[in-house]
């Protein structure tokens, strides 16, 4: 960067040059070097329907849900991977969708809050947290239901927790497995013992 | 967040070569510490190296009887490998006791080793820092330092390797294997892969600019009770104000490695052998250079009980 700057060609004018590999004026006596493109195609596929886009390499998956194809379900509370409310399922996977960048999912199959259920024929957990009132203002809801789906998942694939008493035995849908495989999705408003109820529901956990 | 250029690498070596011949470029894998600190602009990199698609997510058994565990292997994937979970359940149990459930699923062997410290004063581009713009000052030292470390720092700095899985791999004696730009491969023992702070606490690692992690061997199984105990201010998902990983044999030998406590997981090997006396003889050994802070003294204290917990637990 120091190197373009001295030469006169600012980083920023680079970028603006525009798409393409582009041949950086390199620094006397240095190599010239491709310059790869500022904006990266992507193709990935979401709630079951591919979708390309061509993306400032910045663009996080969040952002490119909400603000590129419109999927407002899916929200930014904190941007840095501490509140869970942007959490969507790639490949199967829970994942902060704030942490990642859009152009690091090529071929990726994503599933938000959208693609879990509609209004008229809701996901078995979106029914759950209506029925228990699993949220007040409702902002952490997309985030703790998809967060949730992965993580029954998770548990019913016999993944270990924190809390699991051993680590060769299957873990079982216990209050304590459930609250701390969720403490990745922060609910501001506290409605946290209603998320539960409607979590051990799905899970089959017993009263 | 500073704007970059992206390039997806084809192996590690191809991506070692593009670090090498850009300045300015990260390898990003799974990018959860990487673009925290980009959205701050605490990292600029002018050039982003995607090494997501280079393999290196395999666990393998060695030859010597030990494992290789690839360097973007997921942390959720290595704290439920079934060979790990059997043979080396303290790497798990600290996995497990680190982040959330998104988190995991995301983070890598490599960029667990790599994540940089949770000090609020680096974060804080306001503040002086000597890890985040070299020369500037610390205002940890006679700041907030409850986090902090108490020893093992340096004028210059008193920050804490945040990791709980770098605490495991520098018990169960783990080597990072690299390979660089003109693929020559090299082999570090996890005691010499982090730095302490001393004047340049910028520099945290070993690793030589372009050098990519490629994998973490561990040798063969030790046996032992694996216990890793972490003390934070939350149940879950905080990082550690102390923690203790310990193997523990029948006999009451075994070895110890603390987290939260130093700018690297903190091991001095001698103090292994004073395990069979209790947590006070093994903890004045490990801290005898300790420097707290009025803010951080308690460490010492809460470092010797959780110690003291885990020897309780490995008797049971």
């Amino acid at each position: 960067m120091q190197a373009l700057e001295e030469n006169g060609v600012s980083r920023r004018g680079v970028l603006i040059a525009g798409a393409g590999v582009i041949a950086a004026t390199a620094a006397p006596g240095a190599e010239a070097q491709p310059m790869p493109q500022a904006t990266v195609p992507v193709s990935f596929e979401v709630n079951g329907e591919r979708r390309e886009l061509t993306l400032d390499a910045r663009t996080t998956l969040l952002d490119a849900l909400r603000e590129h194809l419109r999927l407002t379900g899916t929200k930014k509370g904190c941007d840095h991977g501490q509140c869970g409310a942007c959490t969507v399922i790639v490949d199967g996977r829970r994942i902060n969708s704030c942490l990642t960048l859009a152009v690091m999912h090529e071929g990726a199959k994503i599933t938000t809050i959208e693609g879990l259920g509609r209004p008229d024929r809701l996901h078995p957990l979106q029914a759950a947290f209506v029925k228990h009132d699993g949220y007040q203002c409702g902002y952490c809801t997309p985030g703790q239901i998809c967060s949730a789906v992965a993580m029954l998942d998770e548990l019913k694939a016999g993944l270990p927790s924190h809390v699991s008493e051993t680590l060769t035995e299957r873990p079982q849908a216990t209050d304590a497995e459930l609250r701390e495989r969720m403490s990745g999705n922060i609910c501001r408003c506290g409605a946290y013992s209603n998320i539960q109820e409607a979590i051990r529901e799905v899970a089959g956990v017993r009263a | 967040m500073k704007a970059f250029s992206y390039q997806r690498a084809t192996s590690p070596m191809d991506a070692a070569a593009k670090a090498t011949v850009t300045p300015g470029a990260r390898f990003i894998a799974g990018g959860t510490n990487l673009l925290d600190l980009m959205k701050l602009e605490i990292e600029a990199p002018t050039h982003l190296i995607d090494v997501n698609g280079i393999g290196l997510d395999k666990i393998e058994k060695t030859e010597e009887g030990g494992l290789r565990i690839g360097a973007l292997v997921r942390n959720t994937d290595l704290a439920a490998h079934e060979d790990v979970r059997r043979d080396y359940g303290l790497l798990s149990r600290a996995l497990l006791a680190g982040a959330s459930g998104q988190l995991r699923n995301k983070a890598t062997t490599a960029g667990n080793l790599l994540q940089r410290t949770r000090c609020p004063y680096f974060y804080d581009t306001q503040q002086p820092c000597n890890k985040r713009k070299p020369g500037s000052g610390c205002s940890a030292i006679g700041g907030v330092s409850r986090q902090l470390a108490v020893v093992g720092a340096s004028p210059a700095c008193i920050a804490t390797h945040p990791s709980d899985m770098a605490v495991a791999l520098r018990a169960l004696d783990a080597v990072v294997e690299t390979v660089d730009a003109k693929g020559m491969a090299r082999a570090i023992p996890i005691a010499d892969f982090h730095r302490l702070p001393g004047e340049t606490p910028d520099v945290e690692t070993a690793l030589t600019p372009g050098e990519l992690i490629t994998a973490v061997t561990l040798p063969k199984p030790a046996g032992g009770k694996h216990i890793y105990h972490k003390v934070r201010d939350r149940a879950s998902y905080a990082f550690a104000l102390v923690s203790v990983g310990a193997i523990v044999q029948k006999d009451g030998s075994g070895r110890v490695a603390l987290g939260g406590v130093a700018h690297k997981p903190w091991r001095v090997e001698p103090a292994d052998a004073l395990l069979r006396r209790g947590a006070k003889p093994v903890i004045e050994h490990l801290l005898a250079d300790a420097q707290p802070t009025a803010e951080n003294s308690f460490k010492v204290t809460l470092v010797e009980r959780t110690l003291a917990a885990v020897l309780a637990e490995a008797r049971a």
